[in-house]
């Protein structure tokens, strides 16, 4: 709808239909919410809850997680009573019930305070229990769902294998129907969470010729016969999390764990990295917003030529840059929540988010360590670390040169001649 | 009843207004006091313990004061009352005001924070309980009910004092009470649906009287370098001679 309106006001470009798709644009942003950038009172509380939350839990211990590759489960634990863990799940499936902005905001100053913990609650959030929500049965629902939501399992999801990734149709993990069981074989690559995950949504290939259309989805317990894990990879940042093959060999499961109809598979990964991209935006934005926090703080601090660096120019220069692309990153971001939250297309707003915001969390972690000069390089700081976290934001979840292929696949539908 | 007040967040570095009438508080984080954290707290485990039936968290202060109302409701308390004022209050207006809404709404307990951030004055508490003519019991460390009467465990500077009182009393919440929770996201939805009432202090027939004048507020004099001293025998003859702390 908006679509084919900015196609009109472009191709004719008069100006009674331009302001009509600039009014559609900004409606875009409704829900309970005010101009752009203006949050809720709800919002407020909840975005101020998560930043206290990582403040005074994730943040003095986020450089001993970083450093000794150790998964935070006391603070999953508390994130997920607080129903961090299952944010736009409805209660009655042990979700808080909130929006996909709430979810934004939450993921944001989490990850403000450990990217790690942003990491593992992202995953769980939104590519285990979003397709669950959306796709399952309520039978699946209670009991793939709620125990995750709720933050007492943790969820993960295979689609990426060691010979492919965004090209989710080449996936070579087989499923096939013996009796009325599916039988499960394969390896899946790159799972974030893997290594403390109670189940996996797995994407998985049904029938070989139909291509894209003959990919289902799956709902595995990671203790199922024939599960098991691959080496935990050494990663170069968001060290806290896990992230290791899945391999399956002759894993039997019932019928019942077929996650929407046979061949919904491409669906549900799609429809799941879209959401997903939202969460790693997020995500990005709270790596983009420390770095800047620490960069300021230092800056004003630390003295050359007798006055704090901060008063120089050339410092002041990337202070504003970096304010400014986080802020920008941010509006991004959270417009592809609002219009989540609408119910509306947001695939290409997603996709910029992502792109825009982990493009900022790099630009941002880089000119951190640069006004730290030495102390941005030593772990005594955490702008290290902010700069190895930030770096996975533009590979996961479809890399910075995938994003561009969404955002200009969409273009050329909307813009179609 | 718990009171709550809207204070300059703690982590907040105090600046003096250029024109020293008092700090600057525009563009300044505002949170809730952090011993009133402890309060609401306190009162949400009395209630999942079945010990209190209803909590209702009170303010004075401006409009923005119903953010902390807020937060209070997002913790577990049912309502909320704003008394709504502009002025400047001191512990004797919030005593008097609180009062009345005692006197209005009857409760069995009221739990404060022993002091504001941002003043520092720990009074309220005790006011409080001298103008109902109830028990108090302030710098709670541990607070026990049954059977109509309350056991208090007071941080003193000689140690701990453990009391006993009836109810209704004032209880005034010290630093180790509890550890405050963190609202859930479903509690913070619910607290937009609960009430917030709001009264003035002219409904409850109390006049704001300023009794104290500000006349200057200044930064605190900077702290100058120490010396160092090579022997005993000379640093007690600065004590005595220069200091002037011993005799």
């Amino acid at each position: 709808m908006l679509g084919l309106q900015l196609k009109r006001a472009a191709r004719t470009g008069t100006t009674g239909l331009r302001r009509l798709a600039t009014r559609q644009l900004s409606t875009a942003f409704a829900d309970d919410e005010g101009p752009v950038g203006v949050m809720s009172e709800t919002h407020e509380m909840l975005r101020q809850t998560c930043r206290d939350f990582a403040d005074a839990q994730l943040k003095p211990i986020a450089a001993a997680l970083d450093k000794e590759h150790r998964f935070p489960a006391e603070q999953i634990a508390a994130m997920g009573e607080m129903g961090l863990m299952g944010i736009a799940i409805p209660e009655e499936w042990g979700g808080a019930g909130m929006d996909a902005l709430a979810y934004a905001l939450a993921m944001e100053e989490i990850s403000r305070g450990c990217a790690s913990s942003g990491v593992i609650m992202s995953v769980n959030n939104s590519l285990y229990c979003d397709p669950v929500n959306k796709f399952g049965t309520d039978e699946q629902k209670a009991k793939w769902l709620t125990p995750f939501a709720s933050g007492k399992k943790l969820g993960c999801f295979g689609l990426s294998e060691p010979g492919n990734g965004s090209d989710a149709a080449a996936a070579s993990t087989t499923a096939r129907l013996e009796g009325d069981e599916w039988v499960i074989n394969g390896t899946k690559a790159w799972i974030t969470n893997a290594h403390d995950a109670h189940a996996a949504v797995v994407i998985a290939t049904t029938s070989k010729e139909l291509k894209h259309k003959g990919l289902s989805a799956f709902l595995v317990p990671t203790d199922a016969p024939g599960f098991s894990l691959g080496k935990k990879e050494d990663k170069l940042g968001i060290r806290a999390s896990s992230t290791g093959n899945l391999i399956f060999e002759n894993v039997r499961v019932s019928q019942a764990n077929l996650l929407g109809k046979q061949g919904d598979g491409f669906k549900v990964a799609m429809m799941t990295l879209d959401g997903g991209r939202i969460g790693i935006a997020a995500q990005a934005l709270g790596i983009a917003q420390a770095s800047l926090e620490c960069a300021i703080a230092y800056a004003q601090e630390r003295k050359t030529f007798n006055v704090p660096i901060a008063k120089h120019q050339s410092i002041q220069i990337k202070l504003a840059d970096m304010a400014m692309r986080v802020e920008a990153a941010r509006l991004l971001t959270h417009r592809a929540a609002g219009l989540k939250s609408n119910g509306q297309p947001y695939t290409k707003e997603a996709a910029m988010a992502k792109l825009a915001a982990s493009e900022a969390a790099t630009a941002n972690a880089h000119a951190a360590i640069q006004v730290l000069g030495g102390m941005g390089y030593v772990t005594d700081m955490p702008a290290e670390r902010f700069y190895r976290d930030a770096r996975i934001t533009e590979i996961y979840e479809g890399t910075s040169e995938i994003q561009r292929l969404v955002i200009a696949g969409s273009l050329l539908k909307e813009y179609a001649i | 009843m718990v009171g709550v007040k809207r204070v300059i967040d703690y982590a907040v570095k105090i600046r003096v207004k250029p024109d020293g009438t008092g700090v600057e508080t525009n563009n300044v984080k505002m949170s809730m006091n952090p011993f009133d954290e402890i309060a609401v707290e306190e009162a949400v485990r009395l209630k999942e313990k079945n010990v209190v039936k209803e909590i209702i968290a009170v303010t004075v202060g401006p409009t923005a004061s119903q953010e902390q109302l807020r937060t209070a409701l997002a913790m577990g308390a049912d309502r909320a009352i704003h008394v709504k004022t502009d002025e400047d209050t001191v512990p004797l207006h919030v005593a008097k005001l609180f009062k009345e809404l005692v006197l209005k709404e009857k409760p069995d307990l009221v739990i404060l924070g022993k002091q504001a951030i941002d003043d520092d004055a720990n009074q309220t508490g005790q006011m409080l309980a001298a103008l109902l003519g109830w028990p108090q019991g302030v710098f709670a460390s541990e607070v026990v009910i049954a059977d109509g009467s309350m056991t208090v465990t007071r941080e003193i500077d000689a140690g701990m004092e453990t009391i006993k009182m009836k109810l209704p009393a004032v209880i005034t919440a010290d630093l180790r009470l509890n550890e405050p929770r963190y609202a859930t996201l479903p509690n913070i939805m619910k607290a937009k649906k609960k009430k917030i009432d709001t009264t003035t202090p002219k409904d409850l027939g109390v006049e704001i009287k300023q009794h104290l004048k500000i006349v200057k507020m200044a930064d605190p004099p900077s702290r100058k370098a120490g010396i160092k001293v090579a022997t005993v025998d000379e640093l007690v003859d600065k004590l005595r001679n220069e200091a002037k702390v011993i005799a």
